[in-house]
């Protein structure tokens, strides 16, 4: 943990044009980007060696504070931005700040292809359940018979469980934290930067404003409250039957697998490729053919 | 009465640097108001329940000795609006003023 937030502020904010942000009062917004510089902070990385994408929503402003190399990109192509940067630069370590619309619902393909490649990236999925900056409609995480904008008498679809989707798509590493556990998603964010391979961490995030109120969930203490009653750890949650995991969190790791990446595989395919054009254009030299620039 | 019977078992034991009582360490909390949004979760999150708000709703607090440095405040606040830092007084006994 830091010392105190001046180094954050001072160090990694854009702290004399950009603030007093824009999410509004209570947003866990803030709470995730705190634990995320905390987080590059404890691991020493440069700020140079940095990059961060994000897509369109309210996580999507969170580039804009940061001074990291960063980049805001068009809906739900975040990962698709990410991928390019890691492919052009692989020394780089870069990051991607999703919403649960902005990963699962416009850039859902995208998503899962990432996690499918196994690129080494780093997805931070910010799920507030809600479409919050466009009015609250319904996203693919509202939970089954919660009201929002799109669905006045309550939500008929059922939702989606990033983490576990993640997982199954072959996501190197997965983890899930809410923003009442900081120094928890803190860890997780480290493990997840640390990894070789495409690390997914979902953070249930709060969004009082649309999804709250409509809801009558109350404000953002009754919400972060909220979460720290219903999340249960993985130990404690392979014990438990799948009645009493209803409407409950499981935080923590839920994948860590090794695996290879697809960058340094495409690397060994690249050296391979010239080992093979040496040999054949000696064998072309000894049998008298002379080289194409020659 | 707490700090009588430490004297006592300091004149009794054979190691009286040991007994020593142990000076608690004392922090301030510096809101930085320009950023702050008055949304209450550092005072609904504080343990020990010190952090109130002022007449304009920022935060403030009374007795600035009884904070326990766990840094949940500073974690939790979104705006990034709050610092702890470890103060060093002059005098240990302040009876709250600082």
């Amino acid at each position: 943990m830091l010392e105190c937030a001046e180094i954050i502020r001072k160090e990694y904010l854009r702290h004399d044009k950009k603030f007093p942000h824009v999410w509004c009062p209570g947003c866990g917004n803030g709470i995730v980007m705190g634990a995320l510089l905390r987080a590059v902070h404890s691991l020493g990385l440069d700020k140079d060696e940095v990059v961060l994408a994000s897509g369109i929503g309210c996580s999507g402003r969170m580039p804009t504070y940061v001074d990291f190399n960063t980049i805001h990109t068009t809906h739900g192509r975040a990962l698709t931005f990410s991928t390019g940067i890691k492919l052009a630069r692989p020394e780089l370590t870069v990051m991607t700040v999703m919403g649960d619309g902005d990963s699962t619902a416009i850039g859902g393909n995208h998503f899962i292809h990432a996690a499918r490649r196994n690129l080494n990236l780093t997805a931070i999925i910010i799920n507030n359940s809600t479409y919050g900056m466009t009015g609250g409609q319904y996203s693919p995480t509202t939970p089954y018979g919660s009201k929002s904008t799109t669905s006045v008498y309550g939500h008929v679809e059922h939702a989606f469980n990033i983490a576990e989707l993640a997982a199954t798509a072959g996501a190197a590493f997965v983890a899930r934290s809410t923003v009442y556990h900081a120094t928890h998603m803190e860890e997780m964010l480290k493990k997840g930067i640390e990894k070789r391979g495409f690390s997914v961490i979902e953070i249930i995030s709060n969004c009082h404003v649309q999804h709250g109120r409509r809801n009558k969930l109350g404000g953002a203490v009754e919400m972060i409250n909220g979460f720290k009653q219903r999340s249960v750890t993985i130990e404690k949650a392979t014990k438990m039957s799948a009645d009493e995991l209803e409407g409950k969190i499981t935080i923590g790791v839920l994948a860590d697998v090794e695996k290879p990446v697809s960058t340094e595989e495409y690397q060994r395919i690249v050296e391979e490729a010239k080992n093979k054009a040496e040999i054949i254009t000696k064998a072309k030299e000894k049998n008298g053919v002379k080289r194409y620039e020659e | 009465m707490v700090k009588e019977s430490i004297l006592k078992t300091g004149g009794t034991s054979k190691k009286p640097a040991a007994a020593k009582p142990k000076k608690k360490k004392l922090y301030t909390v510096i809101f930085f108001n320009k950023w702050c949004k008055s949304c209450g979760l550092c005072s609904a999150l504080c343990p020990k329940k010190i952090i109130k708000s002022d007449e304009l709703g920022f935060p403030a607090i009374e007795n600035m000795d009884r904070c326990s440095g766990c840094r949940f405040c500073e974690i939790h606040c979104p705006d990034f609006s709050i610092t702890i830092k470890e103060r060093h007084p002059r005098r240990r006994r302040t009876n709250g003023k600082h």
